[in-house]
């Protein structure tokens, strides 16, 4: 298959891990951030972390926005769901994510109408085929996925669905990062860039992490490959003493992303004045609310929201998580009243939290990475 | 006061109403109604005109309350039920017909018995068009007779609207396996080979294909089979087969995590050697789903000992549905009960049982 075969080839892993290795035996050790919570979950599918030498350790970002809704706002899509005549659509992932006391799966279970697309326009059309029904789309996610939300939203109004509209949750990338280069006792070396963010994004905005923090970062692939070659391309900044943003995933990012995807997002959006993450607290002007213009399309506006800030369970240390403080074995609840079938919080619910990869795949590592570190050769 | 002639005219139209009454039930309906679960004519009249000229054989023509079945001297009685629920009823490859008689016979199969008999019981939802009631009884016929099970004996259940999903069938096989074939999990051990009889993640594929939600440009077909024969091909090449098990909902994955569990050793599995069709893992690649935990309805795993795996997969290619059958792990002392998969350059991670529903209602 193309552009997947070739990113998987073992060879080109075995090489690239050879020249991980002669790199990383010369420096000290060294913490990579990994934003995106697809990159988590590539490298605990693929393995990846048990390959590379003791002293590189890949520590988990943020980049899960599935795991950064607080509760309160699922009890808000729950509340909307339960709504009489509302059916409430959303992605897969976000079915399980924990409220205060609930999540839609169990509302499902108790009667809400709540059906899964994998995509927004799935939603509208769902809208206009059961004009008796309110058809309200669960939004998530980061920049990758708004532009998406926002084709919708102008088809909405192009098409003209009166019942249909947009419970917004997308949020930005670069406050979370700022806030996390930011916080006290950050001691990273350096970033995987996120993939299908900067697609749309491009690379330029993260610039200042190299020339005000003093920061290399690499925006890399999905595939096992791409993220070796990220890994092997900080080493190299770092062993040549340079910080400069570089760009591994060249066959879909371009410096200046997708400007006409960018110029949709400023027209259907407006940026918060601020949001809660979970984990992170309210950080300034990192979500994405709903352009006046397209208010007509707006749940927040259409149904009556609790707007409850929920505290995070006593026991959670979801936060320290995200931010990359604390790997997913070190939280106190980890894998005992913290499991996949029973989460506590959403790095473990959703398939691209920490948690959950670790969990799911790589709970198994520490012997594996004995086992699985095959010879490299510098053939 | 009635004349003769009174009386004889009478009598010919009773004769006239008895003999009408006498003649088998026609079926006028063209949807399913509540009469047609009620046990009385309407009922009849859907035995006759539709279930019964379908299923015909001798056992079943005899219309008792139960089949009396004769067990061949030296055989245990295996039986197996499950229910199919699957929507939509048709997709590329079969329908629900073909999958309440093939999932049902690869499970008798999977113990290394001879499926021979199958009670069907169907809930037809009121409004069910009688046309698509007979598709799917034809589909069950022919699939009995692909493989070469009698049905004995059934039942038919009418709801009222909206309380079932047009169609559910539930069937019960019994089969007979020789009583000194023993397969189960016990009898696996360190070093043993675990094989795949063909292609997975095929069925659940084209169950999503058929529900809209995606648009390949190539028809995954259901890979729905009855397995029967197979089994006997493996068998009689290996006699000593471990363990089988057909890999339906849940996948490889979760068949593998049951045995896992059961043996209390680990299973290790070769990410290279997985056989997997290329529009099945490009649906895959693009809906985020493992092929790993997608149902298979024409499957079989078996465990063989290392020294006989060349043999099984010999016998399996030998068979019609086994013409993909390679191995695809092992199993191992390390990582007891925990079934880990390695990729091509090395890495490994946890298969682990499954979580929530990748696909619901997939058969």
């Amino acid at each position: 298959m193309k552009f997947v075969d070739e990113y998987r080839d073992p060879q080109a892993a075995r090489v690239l891990l050879a020249d991980i290795a002669a790199l990383a035996a010369t420096q000290p050790e060294r913490k990579f951030m990994e934003v995106c919570g697809g990159h988590t979950h590539a490298i605990y599918r693929h393995g990846i972390e048990g390959l590379l030498p003791e002293n590189i350790e890949l520590v988990h970002g943020p980049g899960c926005p599935v795991c950064v809704i607080p509760m309160g706002r699922i009890d808000d899509a729950i509340a909307i769901a339960r709504t009489k005549g509302v059916t409430m659509v959303c992605f897969g992932d976000m079915l399980r994510v924990p409220g205060g006391t609930s999540t839609l799966l169990d509302a499902k279970a108790h009667g809400a109408d709540v059906r899964v697309v994998y995509s927004p326009l799935d939603a509208l059309a769902l809208a206009e085929r059961e004009p008796d029904r309110q058809v309200v789309f669960l939004a998530v996610g980061f920049e990758t996925t708004a532009p998406s939300t926002a084709v919708t939203l102008q088809q909405a109004r192009e098409r003209n669905v009166p019942n249909f509209s947009v419970f917004c949750n997308h949020v930005t990338i670069i406050p979370p990062v700022k806030a996390i280069l930011d916080s006290p006792g950050f001691d990273l070396d350096g970033f995987v860039g996120p993939g299908h963010v900067s697609t749309v994004i491009g690379t330029k905005p993260y610039q200042f992490i190299a020339s005000q923090y003093g920061r290399p970062i690499v925006t890399a692939g999905f595939e096992p490959v791409d993220i070796l070659q990220a890994v092997a391309m900080l080493l190299r900044q770092l062993e040549e003493g340079r910080c400069d943003v570089e760009n591994q995933y060249r066959r879909v990012v371009s410096g200046d992303g997708n400007p006409r995807a960018l110029q949709l997002l400023q027209e259907t959006f407006v940026v918060r004045p601020h949001f809660e993450w979970r984990g992170l607290g309210f950080i300034a002007q990192s979500a994405l609310g709903i352009h006046p213009d397209f208010a007509t399309w707006d749940a927040e506006l259409r149904f009556e929201v609790p707007g409850l800030r929920v505290a995070d369970p006593k026991a959670c240390q979801c936060g320290e998580v995200l931010k990359g403080a604390l790997r997913p074995w070190e939280c106190k609840v980890f894998g005992t009243a913290c499991t996949p079938e029973t989460p506590i919080g959403t790095c473990m619910v959703s398939s691209e939290g920490a948690c959950a990869a670790y969990y799911n795949y790589g709970r198994y590592s520490p012997r594996a990475r004995a086992r699985a570190r095959i010879p490299v050769s510098a053939d | 006061m009635a004349t003769d002639e009174d009386l004889a005219a009478r009598d010919k139209v009773l004769d006239r109403v008895e003999a009408w009454r006498r003649r088998a039930p026609r079926l006028a309906d063209d949807v399913i109604t509540m009469a047609h679960g009620a046990g009385g004519k309407a009922s009849q009249a859907l035995l006759e005109a539709v279930i019964r000229p379908a299923f015909s054989n001798p056992t079943l023509d005899r219309l008792d309350d139960a089949a009396v079945l004769d067990v061949p001297a030296g055989h245990r009685v295996v039986i197996s039920t499950d229910a199919f629920v699957v929507t939509p009823r048709r997709f590329v490859g079969g329908s629900i017909g073909d999958l309440a008689v093939n999932g049902t016979v690869n499970d008798v199969a999977a113990m290394g018995a001879t499926p021979r008999a199958l009670a069907v019981s169907f809930v037809l939802e009121e409004g069910l068009t009688v046309a698509e009631f007979r598709d799917i009884v034809a589909d069950v016929a022919a699939a009995a007779t692909r493989a070469g099970v009698e049905i004995v004996t059934g039942d038919t259940k009418v709801v009222e609207r909206g309380a079932a999903d047009g169609c559910y069938i539930t069937t019960t096989g019994i089969g007979y396996v020789s009583a000194d074939r023993n397969l189960g999990p016990g009898a696996v051990e360190v070093g043993d080979a675990v094989v795949v009889s063909g292609t997975i993640g095929d069925h659940g594929i084209a169950v999503m294909v058929a529900r809209g939600n995606l648009e390949l440009s190539s028809d995954v077909p259901s890979d729905t089979a009855p397995l029967a024969g197979l089994v006997e091909a493996l068998l009689a090449a290996v006699p000593t087969t471990r363990w089988l098990r057909d890999p339906t909902r849940g996948g490889v994955a979760s068949s593998c995590n049951e045995l896992a569990a059961a043996i209390d050793l680990g299973i290790t599995l070769y990410d290279e050697r997985l056989p997997i069709k290329r529009p099945v893992v490009g649906a895959c690649e693009l809906l985020g789903l493992d092929p790993l935990y997608i149902a298979n309805e024409g499957k079989m795993l078996a465990v063989v000992p290392a020294d006989q795996a060349d043999a099984a997969i010999a016998a399996m290619r030998s068979t019609e549905y086994g013409v993909d059958a390679c191995v695809i792990g092992t199993v191992t002392e390390d990582h007891p009960g925990i079934v880990v998969i390695e990729s091509a350059f090395g890495g490994t991670r946890i298969v682990d049982m499954l979580v929530g529903d990748p696909l619901p209602r997939i058969c």
